[in-house]
């Protein structure tokens, strides 16, 4: 947590195992802030204020980064296929990523190996001189981890997988592409910079070959939700103010409550205690059709005003939607199908969830359209409870759905955060 | 099949307005160039106009709620009795605008907070700025043409739909697969024709058209593509219906296509739904059709694709005497957009109808895509020009 004065070839000259004394420091820290209460909150302050480029969090923590963080501008997503066939050479993988990890979230090189002028280089060299850029790397596990397509244990977890680990049902509208879709492993990488999140799944893909490929990914350009008090709401690609509502790292409890899988949660798998489960959805735009529906109906579907993001109740931003205002011929203000009513806690039984999500576009179409959307991505405690319902209740009922069309889907079991010494997943794997 | 159920419905608060002729969320329109933008405080006792005056042609009142209650904003006669222009629903702290082509003379504005009684009122003069703007004394007589004539032209296409969904059952019912699935694409492009209204009636369109992939779990199956797919089954892992269970989705498409006929008897419809309901049409076209994902099984859909426009057109034309007054040059490029697009639709017919989506090559997609797209532009200007 200390800021790094060396240069990046001073750094090149760091034994692994100084850089390992190196971030045994920057954990002293995690563990410290977490014990105050929720981390990241804590770990922004703790960081260099200027914030932005330098920013860094610790990668060994009780919690992994990545979910609480205050959300990044860019994103780099991959899942992974594991071609591996042993127990211990997936752990091994899990060990090189946790190393590898735990050094470029610092700012430094994946490996920091000194390698023969006639070998190739440890780390792949683009984001040489670059700063940590806030990067965090948030390691999952999907279903297919644990038994295959026959229900074959593969590594000797079965037993062990999260009840609520279980494929997600099909949703009315879903149009899912199988080559954008679910996945052994997922690495989420976000970054202030671009290039930073796109050297972390180089290198991790890299460190990755024969025990693991990448199965799909996706970049995404700006971040839709503030899961900070301290953000502006940022605009998604309809030009709404997204994620108003979000649940906020600042909101005392309300992580343990919604986010963090409890103790008690599943005796089957208490190894996930401290953890959460990732729900990642590929939501494509019709931003064409979008772009030619009124204003009025545009504000409409929303449920709030496009200039401030004010729900259509009143107030401004952070005024709570009241969902019973009435207008004129006592038609809710807030329209019955709009998507500010049925996504709040009052339409789903108080649940909530950490909502990460990023824009994302991908060129074009075959007919020209705009390959675009939001790359969406919650974190939540239960997802048969917190995302099921709400998306069912959205698929059937929600007057933007008209305008959208999930094609990926996800999701994962995020394991608590890997303690110095240890590895990602080592609770599952002990 | 549209994932909406609400299109018309979302419209239903500006009907009333838009036989009074003037109301729009936008400033956007303004053939004349220049406008007067005036801003409107409305709380519980005040309701202040920055200008007791404007001149004439097109006036944008920027109304911000600041009170505690919902408030509308009005532009009266000088009579204080017709409604020249109107927002409602300004719940507090938001902001809207009401713009409205105003020819010289004198008027009210009125805030009404809490929306009941007379509301708060003062005078208000538009001068002569020598705009040329044409009498609006009988907007109201064309929007009525344009109900009248499109409610006849629902009735007629729900009429056919009847008759033909009646022929279309017993087909299917008997067996006789081969004149079924002949019938089955001229059948639904009734349906097609006048989908936004079939869609208005949110309990119909989910057990009429619904696709196999917007089923949630559990829910059953029934309507047009339920049959489709039993009419073209899938090479492998699908089971044909049994002739009991044919009768029953057959006999339930029948019903439900009489509870749309019985409902659309009396039907009446406002200038901004018409314009709405051709820009739905276009909409439909572009994320269903155009992709070939509207018809899985049969892969007609080259035939909802015409059926969509001949209903967005059918729309346009009976609001066309609107709208060459009010913006010629919109009414041109429409029209001329509507004939570029039919053309390119006609390169694929065949006999009476099309080819399958599944012959089309990726560039002949492409090109009807382009063309929806250069139509769908300036139709989606439609509601806002009518309702000015």
């Amino acid at each position: 947590m200390t800021e790094d004065n060396t240069t990046p070839s001073q750094r090149r000259g760091l034994s692994r195992r100084r850089m390992l004394g190196l971030t045994g420091t920057g954990a002293a820290v995690g563990a410290a802030t977490f014990a105050g209460g929720l981390g990241v909150g804590r770990a922004t302050a703790d960081t260099v204020p200027a914030g932005g480029a330098m920013r860094r969090y610790p990668f060994y923590a009780p919690h992994q980064s990545g979910i609480v963080t205050p959300a990044q501008d860019r994103l780099h997503f991959a899942a992974f296929d594991v071609t591996a066939t042993t127990r211990e050479e997936l752990v091994t993988l899990l060990q090189a990523w946790t190393l590898a990890a735990a050094e470029m979230t610092q700012g430094r090189p994946a490996q920091a190996e000194e390698t023969s002028y006639d070998a190739p280089p440890a780390d792949t060299g683009e984001a040489d001189g670059l700063p940590a850029s806030g990067l965090t790397l948030t390691f999952g596990f999907g279903p297919s981890l644990f038994r295959d397509a026959h229900g074959k244990d593969r590594f000797g977890i079965a037993a062990r997988q999260p009840r609520e680990l279980a494929a997600l049902p099909h949703f009315p509208g879903d149009k899912l592409d199988p080559s954008r879709s679910d996945g052994d492993l997922c690495v989420q990488a976000c970054a202030d910079d671009p290039q930073v999140a796109v050297h972390a799944i180089r290198n991790l893909s890299r460190i990755a070959f024969g025990s693991a490929q990448i199965r799909w990914a996706q970049l995404g350009f700006g971040r839709t939700s503030s899961t900070s008090t301290a953000q502006a709401t940022p605009r998604n690609l309809f030009g709404f103010k997204d994620g108003t509502a979000n649940l906020k790292a600042e909101e005392a409890g309300q992580a343990d409550e919604h986010v963090w899988v409890g103790q008690r949660d599943d005796p089957a798998a208490g190894w996930m205690t401290g953890g959460s489960y990732l729900v990642a959805r590929r939501i494509n735009m019709r931003l064409e059709t979008w772009d030619r529906a009124s204003l009025r109906e545009q504000e409409t579907i929303i449920g709030r005003d496009r200039p401030q993001g004010a729900p259509l109740s009143g107030g401004t931003e952070f005024t709570e939607p009241d969902l019973a205002a009435k207008g004129r011929g006592g038609v809710p203000l807030i329209a019955a199908d709009s998507h500010v009513r049925l996504a709040h806690p009052h339409t789903n039984g108080g649940v909530r969830m950490l909502r990460r999500g990023y824009n994302f576009t991908d060129g074009n179409d075959a007919i020209g359209r705009l390959d675009a959307g939001l790359f969406f991505l919650a974190y939540v405690r239960r997802p048969s409870a917190q995302y099921v319902p709400m998306q069912m209740r959205m698929a059937r009922q929600d007057a933007m759905m008209e305008y959208v069309q999930h094609t990926g889907s996800g999701l994962f079991a995020i394991p608590p955060g890997a303690r110095d010494g240890g590895h990602i997943g080592q609770t599952l794997f002990a | 099949m549209s994932r909406r159920t609400s299109s018309l419905v979302i419209t239903a608060a500006l009907a009333a307005t838009a036989l009074a002729g003037c109301t729009s969320n936008s400033p956007s329109g303004d053939a004349s160039g220049d406008h007067a933008k005036l801003s409107v405080s409305s709380d519980a006792k005040t309701c202040d106009v920055s200008s007791k005056e404007a001149p004439s042609g097109n006036v944008v009142f920027n109304v911000t709620n600041k009170g505690s209650q919902v408030t509308e904003f009005y532009l009266l006669g000088e009579d204080g009795l017709r409604i020249v222009g109107e927002v409602e629903n300004i719940a507090p702290g938001l902001t809207r605008d009401l713009v409205v082509k105003a020819t010289p003379g004198k008027y009210f504005t009125a805030c009404k907070p809490g929306m009941v009684g007379q509301g708060i009122r003062s005078a208000f003069t538009v001068t002569d700025s020598g705009a040329d703007l044409e009498p609006s004394g009988d907007d109201k007589v064309l929007a009525q043409n344009a109900s009248t004539g499109y409610a006849s032209y629902v009735k007629d296409q729900t009429e056919q739909l009847l008759t033909k969904t009646g022929s279309f059952v017993s087909l299917y019912k008997a067996g006789k697969d081969d004149q079924a699935r002949a019938l089955y694409a001229d059948a639904r492009r009734h349906w097609e024709r006048v989908e936004p209204v079939a869609e208005s009636f949110g309990d119909l369109d989910p057990k009429m058209d619904l696709r196999e992939a917007d089923l949630e779990p559990k829910q059953k199956w029934t309507g047009w593509h339920r049959i489709e797919k039993d009419l073209w089954p899938p090479k492998t892992g699908y089971t044909r219906l049994t002739p009991a269970q044919r009768a029953t989705v057959a006999d339930q498409l029948l019903t439900d296509t009489r509870t749309l006929y019985n409902r659309t008897r009396t039907t009446t419809f406002t200038a901004d739904q018409i314009a709405n309901g051709s820009k739905e049409l276009l909409g439909e076209v572009a994320t269903g059709k155009v992709t070939g994902e509207e018809e899985t099984w049969s892969h007609t859909d080259l035939w909802d694709f015409q059926a969509n426009v001949d209903g967005a057109r059918v729309g346009f034309e009976n609001l066309r005497p609107i709208v060459q007054r009010k913006d010629k040059t919109l009414d041109t490029s429409i029209a001329t957009k509507f004939t570029a697009l039919q053309k390119l639709l006609d390169q694929h017919k065949k006999g009476d109808g099309f080819v399958l989506y599944t012959e089309l090559t990726p560039a002949q997609v492409k090109e009807l895509a382009s063309g929806v797209n250069a139509l769908s532009e300036p139709l989606s200007k439609l509601t806002s020009t009518v309702t000015l």
